[in-house]
């Protein structure tokens, strides 16, 4: 299980550096593979060419390929594991409000230039306080007897993500027509306007929480079996379901700040994922990290050139592949996840 | 090895489900659990393997308080099997019977070779190691039962709790479960749906109706017809085993008395 496990990674990582090449080197503005890596061992060695090629590289795609490499590892990430919090197939790092959140605080900033002060970085606070007020009123609401229990927090997570979206709806309503067009897009997700700054926070965001989901991927094995077996098995599942929650919404709010919001990625990855290595979290988490970071970059490779000189909304790229993908998947596997026969 | 619950209460929602029982179960001892359904056979369970929280009471392990203890001493302590799980996640066998290792383990440690080997000699315990590759979920009833009782054998718990293991088995599958933690040589306590199984692997009973315990002792002194009327509203006649004379409540007819039938 262990060498497999090693050359699952293995080749994972490969198919990450390729797409992410690619995805550098593939544009309106033709460069060579090797004109990419140039630029960037040019930078990692200290000394920035002045040249077309770095100002592209480096400048425009670099950060937003790595971008889209980050928060497709998070949602898959995410996705994983509100699947195993709420105990549903269908769940999405968006169930916990967090997105439609986020929907409301950046609609704010777009449609009434809330938060004008901070400029450039209006939308991402924007976002972020919107979701972290979607987080902490879903972990109120949904608590009993100290514990999230699946039902309870899927059924809050639903109504109050209808109540955000209304809220959306009704500044889009009280907006400016033309403003809406942005909002819209943003909605939709994208990496337009990546840049090197927006990459530390969803970055460290990241690494956190897969250190945090590694340690207790033996807890999230037992808790996949139920809470009762897993108090039994010696996990504290009251603390690890709070600890996933708060982790999952950070990591999920951290990249619709950035990205906006990008469905399919973390519904459908992780099932893929264990459909290739298994559904214990020691492996399903590393692989699908590096799986959903391989999908996003691809996906917005495709949404930048499928249309250009125009720009797809990545959002219907990833539910273009992602939804017929899991299909085929389950019809041609007995894929049982849901427990049925 | 002992178990000893003292003056347990537990409330659900508000009501109390079970109010002061006291159980003992001595070292090695194989103690039944026996009563109606929703009679609190697994909330008292349940309160002893944390799940549910104690209004009143302690329990005790070899004197010992278990609900002080850490969640992960408490469970290399205590085992437990449930009904048949449903489960959402496709582990394999292995994985399922390595999850009993968890209470053993830390953060980042990896399974040692040690674990594995527990894990495999469990499976071999339980006759299952053929299996190990298979898929949980595609496994019969029985199978699936003996992967629960490898998972507590891995767990290496010295006390174990049974929660109803054989409500959906064939009668065959019923004695193996019971037969292969029988042989275990654990201290046990297992809620039974069936008295005449119980009757036949328990050391002792102990009998609950209204969320008490009404009777306890060897099942040739609490089985009998009167008190399964009492506590079941059954009419049983209670007959010697052939084998080993212990009770086996046999239940009657009663022609005359059949609920009417709609026209």
């Amino acid at each position: 299980m262990r060498t497999h496990l090693v050359r699952v990674l293995v080749l994972c990582t490969l198919l990450l550096a390729a797409a992410m090449t690619a995805g550098v080197w593939v544009g309106s503005v033709g460069l060579s593979p090797t004109s990419v890596w140039t630029v960037v061992y040019d930078h990692l060695a200290g000394h920035a060419p002045n040249s077309i090629a770095n100002a592209i590289v480096w400048e425009l795609r670099l950060p937003r390929v790595l971008l889209a490499a980050v928060v497709g590892a998070a949602l898959t990430t995410a996705g994983s594991v509100v699947q195993v919090l709420v105990r549903n197939a269908l769940a999405d790092p968006f169930l916990l409000g967090v997105s439609s959140g986020a929907s409301v605080g950046a609609t704010a900033v777009l449609l009434f230039g809330a938060l004008a002060s901070l400029g450039l970085w209006a939308l991402s606070v924007g976002a972020i306080s919107g979701a972290f007020v979607a987080m902490v009123l879903v972990f109120v609401v949904s608590r009993q007897g100290g514990t999230l229990a699946p039902l309870q927090l899927t059924l809050c997570g639903v109504v109050l993500a209808g109540l955000f979206e209304s809220i959306t709806s009704f500044l889009i309503f009280r907006g400016n027509p033309q403003a809406t067009q942005s909002v819209l897009f943003w909605l939709l997700g994208s990496f337009g306007n990546a840049t090197w700054s927006q990459l530390p926070g969803p970055t460290a965001g990241l690494l956190l929480a897969i250190a945090y989901l590694l340690a207790q991927a033996r807890a999230l094995n037992a808790l996949a079996m139920g809470a009762d077996a897993a108090t039994s098995l010696g996990v504290d599942v009251a603390r690890l379901r709070r600890n996933l929650f708060f982790i999952t919404s950070l990591i999920a709010g951290l990249s619709v700040a950035v990205s906006g919001v990008i469905g399919f990625v973390g519904l459908v990855v992780p099932h893929i994922v264990r459909l290739v290595v298994g559904s214990d979290h020691r492996r399903t988490l590393p692989v699908g990290a590096l799986a959903g970071a391989t999908f996003m970059v691809l996906s917005d490779l495709l949404a930048r050139t499928i249309v250009a000189p125009q720009e797809m909304p990545i959002g219907v790229i990833t539910a273009i592949i992602g939804a017929p993908t899991l299909i085929v998947l389950i019809r041609r596997r007995t894929y049982l996840y849901g427990g049925a026969g | 090895m002992s178990l000893d619950v003292l003056d347990l209460s537990v409330d659900l929602g508000g009501r109390r489900i079970v109010s002061g029982v006291d159980l003992h179960v001595g070292d090695g001892e194989f103690a039944g659990l026996l009563g109606p359904n929703g009679s609190g056979k697994s909330t008292i369970l349940k309160a002893i393997y944390r799940v549910n929280h104690p209004a009143t009471g302690r329990i005790l392990l070899d004197g010992e308080n278990l609900l002080g203890l850490p969640a992960r001493d408490a469970a290399r302590r205590v085992a437990v099997v449930a009904q048949e799980s449903t489960v959402e996640f496709a582990l394999t066998v292995w994985e399922m019977v390595m999850l009993g290792r968890v209470p053993h383990k830390r953060g980042f440690e990896r399974d040692g070779p040690k674990d594995r080997e527990i894990a495999a000699q469990a499976l071999e315990h339980v006759g299952m190691a053929g299996l190990a590759r298979r898929s949980f979920h595609q496994l019969s009833g029985g199978e699936k039962q003996r992967v629960l009782i490898a998972r507590a054998i891995a767990q290496q718990a010295d006390h174990l709790l049974l929660d109803e293991p054989t409500s959906h088995l064939d009668v065959r599958y019923q004695v193996e479960v019971l037969e292969l933690v029988h042989g275990l040589g654990v201290t046990v306590l297992a809620a039974l749906h069936e008295l005449a199984l119980a009757a036949l692997f328990c050391d002792s009973v102990h009998l609950r109706a209204d969320g008490q315990i009404v009777d306890h002792g060897p099942p040739a002194s609490v089985i009998s017809a009167s008190a399964i009327d009492e506590v079941y509203g059954a009419d049983v006649v209670v007959v010697p085993h052939p084998d080993s004379g212990v009770p086996q409540p046999l239940p009657r007819r009663h022609p005359h008395n059949r609920p009417e039938r709609n026209p």
